[in-house]
């Protein structure tokens, strides 16, 4: 961790983990947010978290992870509060989250969407979000290339 | 977090889109929105709100969303308390 905290708890919620791309963005994010001092939390589905443990075994990038019904719970609560969120989306339960961590955070929210139906998936976002979306399966460089022009790291 | 697997309940529809289940509820005349994150039977409803959940007699119908599979119609057929929950804040 650098010397300079922030204090911001950033929120990085995953979707399903069958779109290669989820894992490698999520640990990119994360470690540019732990890199700026950031509190990061990652939330995910069992699968989702151990392939980010087993990518990171020496956490080298994560700082916390934790299970995302439990995180639900905890936002609906009021035991947690973050001050960004970004949801990992490549289909319509993506949507539903991203939907309800905006909801229950009020805070400023983004949409990461990638896979082969990326733009039909931006198109049934219909609440205040901020959209980040590129058809990407394998290749996760057009949004890492989205993520380093918006540098939400930086803000 | 509950699970739904303690409850008896029914699967009415599977692997829909959050709208399709929305779409789906508003044939029933009793019906209600809460917010998401809101606990029905010890789980989290998740979804773009308002979240649209109906009642039918004695049994209660609600979206439960899953990040893999998408999102299930559930029935649960004795729904009695979470029923007076409802009812009790739409009065509020």
């Amino acid at each position: 961790m650098p010397d300079d905290t922030t204090d911001r708890t950033a929120l990085l919620v995953m979707g399903c983990p069958k779109v290669p791309v989820q894992t490698s963005l999520v640990l990119y994010l994360a470690g540019r947010m732990k890199k700026a001092g950031i509190r990061t939390i990652i939330a995910g589905t069992p699968s989702a978290r151990q392939l980010i443990r087993v990518a990171d075994a020496d956490s080298h990038y994560i700082t916390e992870m934790r299970d995302l019904d439990q995180v639900i719970g905890q936002l609906a609560d009021g035991d947690l509060t973050v001050s960004d969120s970004y949801i990992f989306v490549h289909n319509d339960a993506g949507v539903s989250y991203a939907a309800s961590i905006q909801s229950l955070t009020h805070a400023p929210t983004t949409a990461i969407i990638f896979g082969e139906e990326a733009s039909q998936v931006s198109e049934e976002i219909t609440f205040p979000c901020r959209i980040i979306a590129e058809p990407a399966t394998h290749n996760p460089m057009p949004i890492r290339k989205k993520l380093d022009e918006v540098a939400p790291w930086d803000v | 977090m509950g699970c739904l697997e303690s409850l008896p309940y029914e699967v009415l529809l599977s692997k829909i889109s959050f709208k399709e289940a929305r779409e789906f509820l508003a044939r029933f005349p009793e019906k209600y929105d809460v917010e998401p994150g809101y606990k029905m039977f010890d789980i989290r409803i998740i979804g773009v709100p308002p979240i649209r959940v109906a009642v039918d007699g004695d049994a209660i119908l609600f979206p439960f969303t899953k990040p893999c599979h998408g999102t299930f119609l559930i029935r649960v057929a004795d729904g009695h308390e979470e029923i007076e929950k409802l009812r009790a804040l739409k009065k509020k």
